[in-house]
């Protein structure tokens, strides 16, 4: 039986082509033994961005380098993982990434699932609105508002709950889309933590465009996430966090990636242990 | 065909020919002006927000490539794993024996029935629950399933058709010549059927390569739409101009394989003619046609 | 396992209910854009023609993600189109339906093309002979015929455009999709049993859609 060579030789040059394709795709493995996972955000400049170059930049970012160095593990030792805000409690639990510093407040839902190290830094809820905005002086002015957040984030849930639940509240997959909708007067505020907030507006080509309402709709506390149960990696972290502000690293972190934006930061919160 | 429609123009008709094409290129015109003027007024147009694009490299390299590269990764992982998946369950449909066929025929039912998005969220959810794969594949992992699970059941629906769209006189000879059951289907039914289900082979592969992107948007699947996000983070919120650049990616991509299997089934039509009719006109009838439709 | 149903936190037929009304609507004006699209294709007018074929190869080629979050970021955002104003829920559920509307309506033209393909040159000639200009061959002699010839091609275009309805969680609209996430999130102890909901769900929606459609080409064939 002879088959069909054309036939047989199309059907063999395609699966070819895809073998190639998925050949020249290599793979490297998460966790090798003397580098650290960290979990950062990747998306939110001031805080945690991955910057064109491929390196990253931001205050979490900083200060998981200090607590690393402080671990033992050197800058270039430092295997940065990026950490959804959904995805989180995940990362810690499957033993991804060893710790995860990623605008992460502390709250008793999440302690459920993981241990907190910290905090470091106190963030509260607020409001991104135009600069040449005033209308928005009080929570309860969001109302008549339209406000954006980004979906399943506990900022929208607590506009949505307690704030003000009249606001018509856009839920979005990420900050950048409701800044363009905010820009064009699409949505009237943009609301999450003001660390967040500040690091957008001072972006060199966001400046003056925006400013932070000064709103302090809630208390965030940014601790640093870790497995639970594992004290001594949590007493560790302590440590290193409050060596960070006693040598002033936490002040000079602060002011070089907070100070440009005019962002009034609390001071340094005291580690619960 | 269209040309069957209506008569070669002349002059009276010509003409009116001529004021369609102007008031159309006028309506054009206006709605692309107001369009333009209107993202101009949003500075949208502006030189910065487009022009990463053109003058840093970096946006490419640590972005756009990176990403189409999990695009590529997770649209070929799929169609190779759903193509001989599809194969079996298309001919396990076509089977004789009733246990073979009917849950075959169930299973094929279900799946086609189903949005991939569904399939891919659920998979997300059952490989963060009960695996230990690491966070860095697990989304490919979910993606790869999602696409899998529902093209295998669309690839066998086109296979089976395929199949069923050859003469009668092919099985019938095979058996004649004393072939068995899997020696007919595997050298005389498929590798005719195939010229047939090319083209939507093909085009499913089009439909992979698009569903790639709701991974991106929704599980976290760092593939090309994905990038937009940590694009618009570096670059000053240039959505737009992100968005345009990643659609033109798309469409370049897709474009590419649609023509690549335009030559393929030409080829494979020719070289179906030079070795004397083997399926005759019946194998374009309505009830053989192989038509797939877009998942997402 | 079933419980998280009768916990009244979700509501899972209002989720389903928006999920009917995109497919529906969507239907309504991909059918409509659909049938405009493959009017130009055919069209005596080469611009025209060209259009139709650009417009039909771009879209196609693009991910209805794309499209969706484009109608989002491009029309709501940036150039302030809220068609007809309201709460974002409400603006967010017609962009899906233009975003779905925009993007099958490429596939229904195909699927019609199809159609106008099957209808005999003869019956064109004829209605030209009979003196009918262009828009009369196509409305009244060809177009009814590709309709009757395209039920199938077109059933599995409305069936996908149901399951693409999904999509819309993307850009915010309510549907089940956007249930289903919240649910896998809240509920992840009863993930089967979620899913399984869901599942059932679409599969109601699609199937009767199917054998409806189905039903209806055998019935409309035209006999020749």
């Amino acid at each position: 039986m002879k088959l069909r060579t054309t036939s047989a030789a199309a059907a063999a040059a395609v699966v070819l082509a895809l073998t190639a394709t998925a050949c020249g795709t290599g793979s490297d493995s998460g966790s090798n033994g003397d580098k650290i996972n960290v979990g950062i955000k990747f998306d939110q400049p001031g805080l945690g961005l991955k910057t064109p170059d491929g390196k990253y930049a931001g205050f979490d970012v900083d200060v998981a380098r200090y607590v690393a160095k402080e671990l033992g593990f050197a800058e270039d030792k430092i295997n940065f993982k990026q950490a959804p805000s959904a995805e989180r409690e995940n990362l810690i639990k499957n033993g991804d990434v060893k710790f995860v510093v990623a605008s992460y407040s502390i709250n008793d839902k999440r302690k459920k699932e993981v241990d907190f190290a910290g905090p470091y830094f106190l963030a509260h809820q607020d409001l991104l609105v135009r600069a040449d905005d005033s209308s928005i002086t009080k929570v309860e002015d969001l109302n008549a508002k339209k406000l954006c957040s980004v979906t399943g984030s506990t900022s929208a849930q607590n506009v949505k709950d307690k704030l003000a639940p009249k606001a018509d509240l856009q839920q979005l997959g990420g900050y950048s889309e409701c800044l363009t909708g905010l820009e064009n007067k699409a949505v009237d505020a943009l609301t999450t933590d003001d660390s967040i907030l500040a690091g957008y507006a001072s972006q060199k080509d966001h400046a003056g465009k925006f400013k932070l309402a000064g709103l302090r709709m809630s208390d965030e506390k940014y601790g640093i996430g870790v497995k639970k149960g594992d004290d001594e990696l949590r007493g560790k972290i302590n440590k290193a966090l409050e060596k960070m502000v006693s040598d002033g690293t936490w002040e000079k972190l602060v002011k070089q990636h907070f100070g440009p934006s005019g962002y009034k930061y609390e001071p340094a919160p005291k580690v619960e242990n | 065909m269209s040309s069957v429609l209506y008569d070669t123009p002349g002059p009276r008709a010509k003409r009116r020919n001529v004021v369609y094409t102007i008031a159309f290129v006028a309506v054009a015109a206006l709605v692309g002006w107001w369009v333009l003027s209107a993202l101009n007024d949003k500075h949208q147009l502006d030189a910065n927000k487009w022009s990463p694009f053109v003058t840093d490299s970096n946006v490419w390299t640590t972005y756009l490539v990176p990403g189409l590269t999990e695009t590529l990764k997770a649209a070929a992982l799929a169609i190779l794993i759903a193509l001989p998946l599809g194969a079996l369950l298309g001919i396990g449909r076509l089977s004789d024996h009733r246990w073979v066929r009917v849950p075959v025929g169930a299973v094929v039912e279900f799946f086609r029935a189903i949005p991939v998005l569904m399939l891919m969220m659920f998979a997300a959810a059952l490989y963060r629950e009960f695996t230990t794969i690491s966070s860095d594949f697990r989304p490919l992992y979910a993606v790869v399933t999602g696409l899998v699970l529902y093209n295998a059941s669309v690839i066998a629906e086109v296979v089976r058709a395929g199949v069923l769209s050859l003469p009668r006189g092919q099985g019938d000879a095979a058996v004649a010549l004393g072939m068995r059951k899997g020696q007919t289907m595997l050298y005389v039914l498929l590798p005719q059927a195939v010229t047939v289900m090319l083209p939507a082979l093909v085009s499913q592969l089009v439909v992979i390569v698009k569903d790639t992107a709701l991974g991106g948007a929704l599980l976290g699947f760092e593939d090309l739409l994905s990038q937009a996000r940590q694009i618009t983070a570096n670059y000053g919120a240039n959505t737009i101009a992100t968005l345009v650049v990643i659609a033109l990616i798309y469409i370049v991509l897709n474009g590419i394989i649609t023509n690549l299997a335009g030559r393929l089934e030409q080829r494979l039509r020719r070289g179906r003619k030079s070795t004397a009719a083997a399926i005759p006109a019946q194998a374009a009838a309505p009830e053989a046609e192989v038509k797939s439709v877009s998942g997402a | 396992m079933f419980d998280f149903l009768d916990s009244g936190q979700y509501d899972l037929l209002g989720a389903f209910w928006v999920t009917a009304k995109l497919a529906l609507y969507s239907a309504i004006g991909s059918l409509i854009w659909g049938t405009a699209l493959v009017s130009m294709r055919v069209s005596p007018v080469p611009l025209m023609r060209s259009f139709g074929t650009a417009y039909v190869n771009l879209v196609r080629n693009t991910p209805l993600t794309v499209v969706l979050v484009g109608c989002l970021l491009g029309l709501n955002q940036t150039l302030g189109i809220t068609l007809g104003g309201g709460r974002s829920e409400d603006i967010g559920f017609r962009l899906a339906v233009l975003g779905l509307v925009a993007y099958t309506g490429t596939f229904v033209c195909e699927a019609l093309r199809s159609g106008i393909n099957t209808v005999p040159a003869g019956q064109a000639e004829a209605a030209r002979a009979l003196g009918m200009s262009f828009t009369q061959v196509l409305t009244v002699v060809v177009l009814p015929q590709a309709f009757r010839a395209a039920v199938t091609p077109l059933a599995n275009v409305l069936i996908a455009l149901t399951k693409n309805t999904t999509v819309a969680a993307a850009i915010g609209a309510v549907d089940a999709a956007f249930l289903m996430k919240t649910m896998i999130e809240n509920e992840t102890d009863a993930l089967f049993a979620v899913f399984a909901v869901f599942a059932f769900g679409f599969i109601v929606l699609t199937l009767p859609t199917g054998l409806i459609l189905g039903w209806a080409a055998k019935r409309l064939a035209v006999k020749r």
